[in-house]
C-alpha cells in the first residue's frame, strides 16, 4: 500500500543541510572560557581605542549581573558559558587581506559552494560583500564604488579604528548594552560585523549584502552590525547565514542596529540557513539568540525588516522598530521555518511613540516534522501617538500532524485615536491541495513547495529581486526530500 | 482496445462499499455521459479514476491504454493523459494559476519526453486557450481558484483541460451551481476539445448540460452499479420520469438494461 499524503508530506521535509561542510583553514583561536581577559584580548586584537575597551568592560560586568531569559516558548539545554571559545579568526597576514588574492582559497571555495557571488560577476548582479568568516571581515567588495557616493561600507572593528566619531555617537544608542543577556554578551565579545553609512541625501548604488559563516569548532559568533542612514538617505542591507554541520551547539549572539534621520529609509532582510541540527535526534545545530532594532528617529523615517528564517536548531529574535518620528513607518515581514526538532520563537515589537506612525507586520510561520513555531509579537502605542495605526497578519501553517503553530500578541494601546487591526490564521497543508496539483501533473513534492512558496509570497515580494529567488530555492531545499 | 475499461469495479469510502461493480468501456473519440440521482457513486467513480487516496478499490480493474490504472499514482495518470475537472475546484493561495499551469504543462510535456516550453512560449500558448473559455485574462495572474466565483472555478477547470491536452477528460459535475451562460461557456469550451483522439466521460446529475454536449452514450448508475446504458435519447427519459422508474429491484433492472 502507499504511503499516506501525511507521511509522503513527512518525507519531504527530512532533507539534508546542503552547506553542511567544513572549510580546512588554519585558524587562531582562542581557548574555551570568558573573563575580563578575554574581552582585553579582544579589543587588543582588534587594535581598539580605550573608549571601546572601556564600553566593552561596562557591558561584560553588567552581563555578570544576568540571567538568561526564559519567557520564551523553547527548550534546550542550559548553555555553558565557559566552554565557549570566544574568538576564533583565519590566520593570515597581519591585518587581514587586502584584495580578494590574499584571501584563503579554501575561503573563498566555501563561499563558491554557498552560491555567494564574490568575484568580478558581481558588478553585474549589483551587490557588495562584506563577507564575514567566523569572527573577521575576509573581504571587503566594491568598497571603491561606495566611497565615491561617500557611503562608507566597512568590517566595523575597521570603522571602530578609521570612523571613531560615527561609531562612539551611535553604538548601543538603538541597543544598549544593558538592554538583555544576549545583547550584554555580544557588546563585551563581539569580534567584528559590518557597519554602514549612508551620508545625508544619497541613495546607496547598490545592494549590500554580508554573508555570516561560522566554522570554526566551538566557537560563538557575536556580530555586531550598525547601520546608520542620515536624512534623506536609502539603503537595502541583506545578510545570509549558513553554518557547518557540527555535533556542538554552537552559539550565535547578534546585535544590529539601524538608525534612520528624517526621511531616510533602511532595508534590512535576512535569508539564515544556519545548520538546523539532526533532524531526528536535535543534536547540534546553531542557537541563534539575535537582537535587532531599528529606530526611526526622524520625521517620516523608514525601517523595514524582512526574515526568511529556515535555519538554526533555536531561533529567538524579535527585529523591532521604534518609531519616533512622526509620520515613521515599521514594517516587518517574516518567513520561519522550523522543521526536523528545530524552535523558532521569533516575531517583533512594534513601538509607535510618534504621531501618525504606521507599522506593518506579516508574519508567515510554517511548522514541519517535530518543528515547533512561535509568533511571538508586541505592538505598543504610546500616548504620544496620536493616530498610529498597525496591520498585524499571524499566518501560520502545518506540515504533518507531529509539529505545532503558537502565536502571542501582545497589543498595549495607551492613545485612544490608535487603529488596530489583526488577522490570524492556521491551516494544515491540505491534502486536497496536493491532490489537486498531482491530479494536474505535479508531483507531491513539487506540490507541497509550491504550496509554501505560494503561502509566503507577501514576504518573498519584499525581499530584493535576487534573493527573493534564492529565499524560493531555500526553502525548495528545505522541504525537499525522498518521496517513496 | 478501448481506451479505458472499466471491469466489475468495487470501491469504498471509510469502509462503506459505493462502487458494486461497475463495467465500462470508453472509445477514443466518444463522449460518454454518467448520470444518476444523489449518492449513486458518480463521484466516486471519478475520484477513483483520478487516483484519490481515500478512495480504495476492493475487486475489479481499470484498464487505460492496456495498463493497469490502478497501479499508477494520480501524477502519472495526469502525464498519461487523463484529467478531472474537479467538482470543487482547490484554491491554492500565493499561486498564480499561469504559474500553476505552466509547472503543470511542463511536468506532463517532460513525460512525454516534449521539451519544457518556456515562459514567452507559454504565455503565448495560453493567450490562445484562454479564448476557448472567454477567461478574463486578470484570472490568469490571480492565485489559483482563490477568490474565484463558482462559475469563474468551473471556467478555469475547463480551461485547464484546454491547456493540459488530455487524452481522457473526466468531468465531476461541472454543470453544478452553474447558470445557463455559465452552462453554454463551459459546454462550448468543452466541444471544441472534442476529437478523434479525446474521451469524455462526463458525470451529471441533469440532462441539462446533455443538451449542450451530445453524448454518444449515456450510462445510468444507481446504487454503485451502471443499470441502464443508452443514446442521447436515455437522457430525455430521464428527464422526463425522473430516476425512480430505474431504481426498481436488481433483477428487474437488469433484465431491462439486456
Amino acid at each position: 500500500m502507499a504511503p499516506s499524503d501525511t507521511e509522503l508530506l513527512e518525507q519531504h521535509v527530512d532533507q539534508k543541510y546542503e552547506a553542511g561542510f567544513i572549510t580546512d583553514v588554519e585558524a587562531e583561536t582562542f581557548a574555551p572560557g570568558l573573563d575580563e581577559d578575554v574581552v582585553r584580548r579582544i579589543s587588543t586584537l582588534k587594535g581598539e581605542p580605550g573608549w571601546m575597551l572601556e564600553w566593552r568592560l561596562k557591558a561584560f560586568r553588567h552581563w555578570q549581573t544576568l540571567e538568561e531569559p526564559t519567557w520564551a516558548n523553547i527548550k534546550y539545554e542550559p548553555v555553558d558559558y565557559q566552554a565557549i571559545s570566544y574568538y576564533s579568526a583565519p590566520k593570515s597576514k597581519k591585518d587581514g587581506p587586502k584584495s580578494l588574492d590574499e584571501v584563503d582559497p579554501e575561503i573563498l571555495r566555501t563561499y563558491e559552494k554557498l552560491g555567494i557571488p564574490l568575484q568580478e560577476q558581481q558588478i553585474l548582479a549589483g551587490i557588495a560583500v562584506d563577507a564575514v568568516f567566523d569572527s573577521v571581515s575576509v573581504a571587503t567588495t566594491f568598497r571603491d564604488k561606495l566611497a565615491e557616493a561617500g557611503v562608507i561600507f566597512c568590517p566595523i572593528s575597521e570603522a571602530i579604528r578609521e570612523h571613531p566619531e560615527l561609531v562612539k555617537k551611535y553604538l548601543g544608542t538603538v541597543v544598549p548594552y544593558s538592554d538583555n543577556f544576549f545583547a550584554a554578551l555580544n557588546s563585551a565579545v563581539f569580534s567584528d560585523g559590518s557597519f554602514v553609512y549612508v551620508p545625508k541625501g544619497v541613495r546607496c548604488p547598490m545592494e549590500l549584502s554580508t554573508y555570516f559563516r561560522i566554522n570554526a569548532q566551538n566557537t560563538g559568533q557575536f556580530e555586531r552590525t550598525l547601520i546608520i542612514a542620515e536624512e534623506g538617505s536609502y539603503v537595502s542591507y541583506l545578510e545570509g547565514c549558513t553554518a557547518p554541520m557540527r555535533d556542538e551547539n554552537q552559539l550565535h549572539a547578534a546585535v544590529v542596529e539601524l538608525h534612520a534621520d528624517a526621511e531616510a529609509q533602511i532595508k534590512y532582510s535576512t535569508v539564515q540557513n544556519w545548520y538546523p541540527g539532526d533532524p531526528e535526534t536535535g543534536v547540534g545545530g546553531i542557537f541563534n539568540f539575535v537582537t535587532k532594532r531599528g529606530l526611526a528617529a526622524g520625521r517620516r523615517s523608514k525601517i523595514s525588516w524582512t526574515q526568511v528564517e529556515t535555519g538554526s536548531s533555536i531561533t529567538w529574535k524579535y527585529p523591532s522598530c521604534i518609531l519616533k518620528g512622526d509620520e515613521s513607518v515599521g514594517e516587518f515581514y517574516s518567513v520561519a521555518l522550523s522543521k526536523g526538532r528545530q524552535q523558532a520563537d521569533t516575531g517583533t515589537k512594534m513601538i509607535h511613540v510618534g504621531k501618525n506612525t504606521t507599522s506593518t507586520i506579516v508574519s508567515k510561520g510554517i511548522s514541519a516534522g517535530h518543528g515547533q513555531n512561535t509568533y511571538r509579537g508586541a505592538v505598543k502605542i504610546l500616548s504620544g501617538a496620536e493616530n498610529a495605526r498597525n496591520f498585524s497578519q499571524c499566518d501560520s501553517m502545518l506540515i504533518g500532524d507531529q509539529c505545532g503553530a503558537h502565536t502571542f500578541p501582545y497589543i498595549d494601546v495607551q492613545s485612544p485615536s490608535a487603529q488596530m487591526e489583526h488577522e490570524a490564521s492556521t491551516s494544515k497543508i491540505g491534502e486536497d491541495q496536493v491532490f489537486y496539483c498531482n491530479q494536474r501533473g505535479i508531483e507531491t513534492e513539487d506540490a507541497v513547495s509550491m504550496i509554501v512558496n505560494g503561502f509566503c509570497k507577501e514576504v518573498f515580494n519584499e525581499l530584493p529581486m535576487e534573493f527573493a529567488v534564492e529565499a524560493r530555492k531555500l526553502l525548495e531545499i528545505s522541504l525537499e526530500g525522498s518521496v517513496g | 482496445m478501448s481506451l479505458l475499461e472499466i471491469k466489475n469495479l468495487h470501491a469504498q469510502v471509510e469502509e462503506q462499499e459505493i462502487l458494486k461493480g461497475v463495467d465500462l468501456a470508453v472509445n477514443q473519440g466518444e463522449i460518454h455521459a454518467i448520470m444518476g440521482p444523489n449518492g449513486s457513486g458518480k463521484s466516486t467513480l471519478a475520484q477513483v479514476l483520478a487516483g484519490k487516496e481515500e478512495y480504495e478499490v476492493t475487486e475489479g480493474e481499470i484498464l487505460y491504454k492496456g495498463q493497469d490504472l490502478l497501479e499508477m499514482a494520480p501524477e502519472e495518470r495526469a502525464r498519461e493523459g487523463i484529467f478531472m475537472a474537479f467538482q470543487y475546484p482547490v484554491e491554492i493561495p500565493g499561486v498564480s494559476n499561469v504559474y500553476f499551469l505552466k509547472a503543470a504543462l511542463n511536468a506532463i510535456r517532460t513525460h512525454r519526453g516534449l521539451e519544457e516550453m518556456d515562459a514567452m512560449d507559454f504565455l503565448v500558448y495560453v493567450r490562445e486557450k484562454m479564448k476557448v473559455v472567454k477567461m478574463d485574462e486578470a484570472l490568469l495572474n490571480r492565485p489559483v481558484n482563490e477568490g474565484f466565483s463558482g462559475g469563474e472555478k468551473k471556467r478555469n477547470e475547463i480551461f485547464h483541460m484546454s491547456v493540459l491536452d488530455p487524452v481522457l477528460a473526466v468531468l465531476d459535475e461541472t454543470d453544478s451551481g452553474l447558470d445557463i451562460d455559465a452552462l453554454k461557456i463551459v459546454a462550448d469550451g468543452v466541444n471544441s476539445l472534442r476529437s478523434e483522439e479525446r474521451a469524455f466521460l462526463v458525470i451529471t446529475h441533469y440532462q441539462r448540460l446533455l443538451n449542450y454536449i451530445v453524448p454518444d452514450v449515456v450510462h445510468v448508475l444507481i446504487d454503485g452499479r451502471i443499470v441502464r446504458t443508452g443514446g442521447k435519447d436515455l437522457a430525455l427519459e430521464l428527464e422526463d420520469k425522473g430516476y425512480a422508474w430505474l431504481e426498481e429491484p436488481l433483477g428487474a433492472a437488469e433484465t431491462v438494461s439486456t
